[in-house]
């Protein structure tokens, strides 16, 4: 990266060099990680706890995550807060078809992520049986603090992960298909019109 | 999502399909029409191409913050013809579960019923347990008072929520940010004398878990004080605002009558003007030893029921102060050997205790044939239990009379002749809590 | 700390078995309790409802298969399914429960939708869940479990455990 000098006061002219370098795949993940949008998927109790955690207290604003959308096609993270019940399981699995790639799923709860103190007929045993889990909170509820904890689990995958992983290999998280476009040696001229 | 969440026969089926009859049962019954506006209603246009209604679907994700609920609404414009909730999206199977945890675990289960409230879904269930027991005359005082003050935090917390809910889906998004802030504080509270922030099985059969921890009349005390300001400054928000009356006054308007036949309680039925408050009127614990007002409306508007829950948490908050007077010492939970755990030093010392403490968890305690129903007022109206029992130690049945179960059916009711803009307003104001609809 | 208020003692006289409109009235700790038939059913509801119990509080059902020995006035004779309606009274302030039998090869009982239109959805849940059925009912669908499940849930001889996800035709 290139060598800042004092930003605040000087701007963008205290940079030494007028030019940043490093790798597009770094700065993609840092910003994913950093305005990961979560789709509000709430079900239960959990989802209280998940609401608590954007209010004032708890603040989930500093995690870049205070948008909760209401589409799943503006979402990134999927917080499955609550209990998953067999009537609900087809409503969940279409709101993740729904969200765009690159998508993450946390499973907030014990329920969401086993079926909880709740295993009888009603209840789908682990949210993982509909779609894939990257991190799972426990608690019943979880409290906000292990939300965030598993939020900022999140944000390590998503910085230390591939930008584009599979899903047929790794078996979760984001299944991102790009047809790989081979590199051309045309150069692109600049300034020439 | 209609493709694939298709509930068949659950549906609100189109005008088309119904005979003018079957309309007059479902809307004019339960609607309370004059028959003939109920055949009017029924009378298709001759050509089905004039027929100008539509039918759209909310839910069960959708962005106002009630959980999955589900909503059918028939449009014809703007304005809501039918509606029909569909619920059992969140169907928890807790009714069936509940027969497998002993009456010592049964707290578990149903304080995860209506997770707004859980320390009154927990007192109805340790009450109907203690009449089952007969024992519920001999519970200590001190026990009886902390329920009271745990029931009456939870009911502030609660109303604290429905602030910000109901201000978010208006608009009032700073409302959200301070009703939780509010809120926060009331768990803070719980926090320190159950351990957790929601869900505590802290009353159960026979008394409380655990004593008020040290400092407990201070920290009330710093809520009491702090909140009467805080409950000014929603007053100023949203009470005196133009655009919040606006959007309320007016909206989503029920009759005594109608509440009254569709057994609607709580704040719903005290809107319209009924005053019936379980506390009051059919008084358990020590309500009656304390002094408070019910808190009734006059026109049954979303307005009214908005203002009767502000005002309840001020009336809370007058219960509460009588209580901390009141609070009397000794014991918080009955010393009856079949009922309660040994204390714990005494499982230090004794085999005895410690085979009894064993056998109480594991095996539970027997309770006496029979069955009771008893209700108490939760803050979405009357929470009831009704347990039926075999003499094992779990509960041959056990069901929950679930407020927001019924009262949610008074929503096509509220909407009826409203805009679909003024849809979410209604919901929001009848405060359902979807874990208690479909336990 | 009783949460009831019983009835005013004019229903209740000296001997054991009080009858209420024909319906033996039990006093079950401190609760009234009638045991009405599934004839009368009906009929007696309607009764109450013109003497003051206007409210329908809550209905529901309980399977007695696993416990037939229950306890009931004389009379009565016990049945597999139990309908259990709660009536409030409110300006006199007092309960009812009644209690009507509901034999298992014909589980249906009349729909109470016309006196207490606030039943609807409690009588689709008890259909749903133990699969007696109303007659007479606007609506008779379930309300809890999705449309196509089989079984009852909440009936004695339906297993609690886990069952594998169901889909309805959902993509992969
Ligand atoms: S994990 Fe606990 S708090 Fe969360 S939905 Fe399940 S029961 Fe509720």
């Amino acid at each position: 990266m290139g060598v800042v000098g004092d930003v605040l006061s000087d701007g963008l002219g205290g940079l030494s060099h007028n030019v940043i370098t490093g790798r597009i795949e770094d700065l993609v993940k840092w910003a994913r990680s950093r305005s990961s949008w979560p789709a509000s998927f709430g079900l239960a109790c959990c989802a209280i706890e998940m609401m608590a955690t954007g209010a004032a207290h708890y603040d989930i604003s500093r995690f870049g995550m205070e948008v909760f959308r209401a589409s799943p096609r503006q979402a990134d993270i999927m917080i499955v807060a609550g209990r998953v019940s067999q009537k609900m399981a087809p409503v969940l699995r279409q709101v993740y078809d729904q969200m765009m790639e690159p998508k993450w799923v946390i499973s907030m709860g014990v329920c969401a992520s086993s079926g909880g103190m709740f295993n009888n007929y009603a209840i789908v045993q682990g949210v993982d049986q509909i779609v894939p889990v990257d991190v799972y909170a426990p608690g019943c509820p979880p409290t906000p603090e292990t939300l965030i904890h598993a939020i900022e689990t999140l944000h390590g995958l998503i910085e230390s992960g591939e930008i584009m992983r599979r899903r047929e290999v790794t078996g979760a998280g984001a299944d991102v298909h790009v047809e790989e476009i081979p590199a051309t040696s045309v150069p692109v001229l600049l300034g020439s019109s | 999502m209609t493709m694939i969440a298709n509930e068949g026969a659950q549906e609100m089926r189109p005008r088309s399909e119904l005979s003018a009859r079957e309309l007059f049962r479902e809307v004019g019954a339960v609607l309370r029409m004059s028959e003939a506006e109920a055949s009017a209603l029924g009378d298709l246009p001759e050509d089905p191409e004039d027929d100008q209604t539509m039918v759209i679907n909310m839910g069960p994700q959708h962005p106002s913050t009630h959980g999955v609920l589900r909503l059918m609404l028939e449009l014809q414009g703007e304005t809501v013809l039918r509606c029909k909730p569909i619920i059992g999206y969140l169907h928890t199977g807790m009714e069936k579960t509940a027969e497998q945890l002993t009456f010592m675990q049964g707290g578990t289960n149903v304080t995860r019923m209506d997770y707004l409230s859980p320390l009154n879904n927990e007192l109805v269930f340790s009450l109907a347990t203690e009449k089952l027991l007969g024992i519920d005359g001999d519970i200590p005082e001190r026990a009886v008072w902390m329920r009271m003050l745990l029931s009456e935090l939870n009911r502030m917390s609660s109303h604290l929520l429905f602030m910000a809910t109901n201000g978010m889906d208006l608009g009032a998004v700073s409302m959200m940010i301070y009703g939780w802030r509010e809120r926060e504080e009331v768990l803070r509270f719980f926090q320190k004398v159950t351990g957790l922030r929601m869900n505590h099985n802290f009353i159960r059969p026979g008394g409380l878990a655990a004593d008020l921890p040290a400092g407990w009349r201070d920290d009330v005390l710093r809520l009491l004080d702090m909140l009467p300001d805080r409950l000014e400054e929603y007053d100023v928000l949203m009470t005196g605002q133009p655009i919040w009356r606006e959007r309320l006054q007016g909206v989503g308007v029920i009759t005594p009558t109608e509440a009254l036949a569709l057994g609607a309680t709580g704040p719903i039925l005290r809107s319209t003007g009924v005053e019936w408050d379980l506390r009051r009127d059919m008084p358990y614990l020590h309500y009656d030893e304390v002094e408070f007002d019910v808190v009734v409306g006059t026109y049954g508007d979303a307005f009214d029921r908005y203002a009767i829950r502000l005002n309840e948490i001020r009336e809370s908050m007058r219960i509460v102060r009588q209580i901390l007077d009141r609070m009397p010492s000794g014991d918080y939970r009955i010393q009856d050997k079949k009922v309660t755990p040994p204390p714990r030093a005494r499982i230090d010392e004794s085999m005895e205790a410690l085979i009894h403490h064993f056998k109480i968890f594991t095996e539970g305690f027997r309770v006496p044939e029979g069955e009771v129903y008893v209700g108490i007022e939760s803050p979405r109206g009357e929470i009831g239990c009704y347990i039926a029992s075999d003499g094992s130690p779990t509960p041959y049945r056990m069901h929950m009379r679930a407020p927001s179960f019924v009262n949610i059916q008074c929503l096509p009711h509220m909407m009826r002749g409203g805009l679909v803009a003024d849809a979410v307003a209604v919901i929001s104001s009848v405060d359902p809590v979807l874990g208690e609809v479909d336990r | 700390m009783s949460a009831e208020v019983t009835t005013d003692g004019t229903e209740m006289s000296e001997d054991e078995v009080t009858l209420l409109h024909g319906c033996p009235l039990v006093d079950s700790r401190g609760q009234q309790v009638l045991f009405v038939s599934r004839d009368r059913y009906l009929e007696v509801l309607r009764l109450l409802t013109d003497e003051g119990f206007a409210m329908c509080v809550d209905l529901t059902a309980v399977d007695y298969s696993r416990f037939m020995t229950r306890e009931l006035p004389d009379g009565v004779t016990a049945e597999r399914f139990e309908v259990v309606v709660n009536l409030l009274d409110i300006s006199a302030r007092r309960r009812l429960r009644i209690r009507v039998q509901v034999p298992e090869n014909d589980p249906s009982v009349p729909s109470l939708f016309d006196l207490h239109p606030g039943t609807e959805a409690m009588e689709r849940e008890v259909f749903d869940m133990f699969g007696i059925a109303f007659s007479d009912h606007p609506d008779p669908s379930r309300i809890l479990m999705p449309e196509d499940w089989i079984g009852h849930p909440l009936r004695k001889d339906y297993e609690t455990g886990s069952i594998p996800v169901q889909f309805k035709g959902a993509p992969s």
